[in-house]
């Protein structure tokens, strides 16, 4: 007896919808049997995990909680939307965390160079200079595609150490605090430079996750209503068909890259001017690499990347509660945080094949039709 | 459905407060960088944390967060831990300072110890920190006694402050034997990657050093040395394990004594803010045991420790020049502790442009 899997002929809009729920409950037996081999109560460890964080939906004293969240879901979401149309237009952009530094670096020059320059169009203009960064920053690999014919997996992938060193020697040099004891690190950015939060009162989110939201929106609608988003499913999926019906791929390697370096620019600067307050060299933790893993989980759809961003947020969330609360070490909970994104991804799997379990009398039938 | 959900909390939020209430006085907790098992750094305040609890025994509960990032995170980090009932939060990594500041100032009940930095904006702040460069500069005359090359292999991790001035400390320890003694510098840009420090190992010893000292936390430098024997000095902790033939000796930060001293003052209510420098004196930093060297380089670096323990010495005395021979201190002149703290600049006879 074996198990095979069989291309169905269509994707199976069932299994497109049930996939990620059976994802989820194979996560859950899995975790289960994990936190109970160490020895944890695996039903605490959901709970601290999953449920724990989003108690402040329903109890305000835990709503700091939801901020959190949406501090953390926040780059990541507006990241892989940019990233979504470079990947459905088959332009394969992963130095989104290049472009994140180069728009945190390109906004930040406002409030470090002119720490005076105080009035209301401070922050748009920084917001304004993080795009165009970013911008500019994947403008690089895509003029290296149409040009030369590069490849951009590794130009943008490179483009990323560029960037991490040039903030380094930015946050170490010219740009360091003159009053912070030769730690790297700029001067903190003066109170009209700060990104507000949106409920202060509650908790520290600011408006980077109403962009992110603002973004997914616009961008769902450009792909799903607007001639530009048939542009970019036609070249990336048959780039010939698409010349046939008069659209450049030159033209739609620089849209990609320039929409996605512009809204991993964003992020970029949300993330300075928002909780950290100021430019140094610890700004990402891979954010724009992270993204990527997010574009897939939602499924390269906006809208679905609203929820895998809050989805993967969570997990973050979740991990500290758990350790907290149950002692569990760091390392467990990202195993599990692997196995949630194993499972879906694997999941995925069902909703182009279908499992067929093949006895072994039967496996020659099973051959024939498969020839056939 | 909902209800269900209700109750599940309930039911978790009266446990969780059902174990806090078995009757600990305090709740100690600490956020670290890295991971507990990296047997350099984050390792050893765990170990600070495990002295505690065998201190106090039931009296202190403790909770603690590994693998910290340094960004945007740090402050959801410390914040969780405040609201989970902790009374008092040791932040134990520079990168964690604003953040420790920006949670003090929404708790102030709660008592913070950030360890390495320098704001203490909230009365519910202190800072600590450790004079390892007093270790430093007795590796630095064990260096120069026992190296036939004359030149030492520095892994260093960060241009900042701290590091710049063990690089120092451990040259004026080594040209107090040695006038001519020169220190190669390879700086590694990680705080523990074993990859990447092994193979600062390796370049370093390609270009001839014949001791190794790191100021990056992994066991891989003295992993390589072994392998390529060569002696080398452990790091935060006693490293002799991964090395038994290779360790000469290591800086052990030893953070019990200052988690125990600062638990016991808020259990007697007599905690208040301070700047804690502590050294050799304090039992703050610890030698390993002098091992893999001769008895006369073990009487000299016995010699330099206890000078520098009984408070009469400091490396930082002068003369000393600047890397580009300017006058730093003049003769008998001890640095001031600010000048140290912000130390930017190498001193005559370091191989290396300090990254700027």
């Amino acid at each position: 007896m074996r198990i095979e899997l069989v291309r169905r002929p269509q994707h199976s809009a069932l299994f497109s919808a049930l996939s990620p729920f059976i994802a989820l409950g194979l996560t859950l037996v899995a975790g289960a049997i994990m936190f109970s081999l160490l020895g944890k109560n695996p039903v605490d460890a959901l709970y601290y995990y999953f449920i724990d964080p989003l108690t402040g939906i329903w109890d305000p004293g835990n709503r700091w909680q939801l901020h959190e969240l949406a501090i953390k879901a926040a780059p990541l979401i507006l990241i892989a939307v940019g990233l979504s149309v470079c990947f459905l237009s088959n332009n394969w952009n992963i130095g989104a965390e290049g472009q994140f530094i180069a728009g945190a670096v390109a906004g930040s020059f406002i409030p470090v160079l002119f720490p005076d320059f105080q009035t209301w169009a401070t922050l748009p203009l920084m917001l304004i200079f993080g795009m165009a960064g970013g911008a500019a920053y994947a403008a690089i690999p895509a003029f290296l595609k149409v040009k030369f014919n590069t490849n951009e997996i590794l130009t943008s992938l490179m483009l990323v150490y560029v960037a991490q060193l040039f903030n380094d020697w930015l946050v170490r040099g010219i740009w360091r605090n003159p009053e912070g004891m030769s730690f790297p690190g700029t001067i903190r950015f003066n109170e009209y430079a700060i990104l507000p939060q949106i409920w202060p009162d509650a908790g520290r989110a600011h408006w980077g996750f109403v962009f992110a939201l603002v973004a997914a929106v616009a961008v769902w609608f450009m792909l799903s209503k607007m001639l530009k988003g048939f542009e970019v499913k036609v070249l990336g999926q048959s780039p010939r068909a698409g010349r046939f019906a008069g659209f450049s791929s030159a033209k739609m390697v620089f849209f990609v890259f320039l929409l996605a370096g512009a809204l991993a620019g964003l992020a970029g600067i949300c993330e300075v001017a928002g909780p950290i307050e100021h430019l140094n060299e610890k700004i990402s933790i891979g954010y724009g690499f992270t993204a990527i893993i997010v574009a897939f989980l939602g499924r390269l759809n906006p809208l679905g990347i609203v929820a895998a961003g809050l989805i993967l947020a969570l997990t973050y969330l979740g991990g500290e509660s758990a350790q907290i609360a149950l002692g569990v070490s760091d390392k467990a909970v990202r195993a599990f945080q692997g196995m949630l994104l194993f499972f879906v991804l694997a999941c995925d799997t069902l909703i182009h094949y279908r499992i067929r379990i093949v006895g072994a009398l039967a496996t020659k039938a099973g051959e024939a039709t498969q020839n056939a | 459905m909902k209800t269900r959900f209700l109750t599940l909390a309930a039911t978790a939020a009266a446990l969780a407060f059902g174990t806090m209430a078995a009757q600990a006085a305090v709740k100690g907790c600490w956020v670290y960088v890295g991971p507990i098992g990296d047997f350099g750094y984050s390792y050893q305040h765990h170990q600070g944390l495990l002295q505690a609890k065998e201190k106090f025994g039931d009296e202190l509960e403790t909770s603690y967060l590994e693998s910290v990032p340094e960004g945007a995170d740090a402050e959801r980090a410390i914040e969780r831990l405040a609201r989970s009932g902790c009374n008092i939060i040791f932040t134990t990594s520079f990168g964690f300072m604003d953040a420790t500041n920006k949670v003090a100032g929404k708790f102030p009940d709660v008592k913070f110890e950030h360890a390495t930095g320098y704001k203490r904006e909230h009365p519910n702040v202190s800072t600590y920190n450790s004079r390892f460069y007093e270790g430093r500069y007795v590796q630095g005359i064990i260096a120069a006694k026992l190296s036939k090359a004359g030149v030492a292999g520095y892994i260093a991790s960060f241009p900042i402050p701290e590091v710049v001035m063990g690089i120092n400390a451990f040259v004026l320890g080594a040209q107090s034997v040695n006038p001519d003694f020169k220190v190669k510098v390879v700086w590694a840009n990680t705080w523990f990657d074993a990859g990447k420090e092994a193979d600062a190992a390796k370049a370093l010893i390609d270009q001839g050093v014949d001791i190794i000292t790191q100021h990056t936390d992994s066991t891989a430098p003295m992993q390589v040395a072994t392998e390529r024997g060569i002696k080398a000095f452990g790091q935060a902790s006693d490293m002799i394990k991964f090395g038994p033939e290779t360790q000469l000796t290591s800086i052990v930060d030893d953070w019990g004594p200052y988690y125990i001293e600062r638990i016991q003052a808020l259990i007697d209510g007599t905690w208040k803010q301070q700047d804690v420098w502590g050294g050799m004196k304090e039992g703050h930093v610890v030698m390993a045991p002098y091992t893999n060297m001769p008895d006369d380089v073990k009487k000299a670096a016995e010699e330099a420790e206890a000078k520098i323990k009984s408070g009469s010495f400091n490396p930082f005395t002068g003369p000393i020049k600047k890397q580009d021979g300017s006058e730093w201190l003049k003769d008998g002149e001890v640095a001031e502790d600010g000048v140290l703290l912000g130390m930017n600049f190498y001193i005559q006879g370091v191989d290396d442009q300090l990254p700027q």
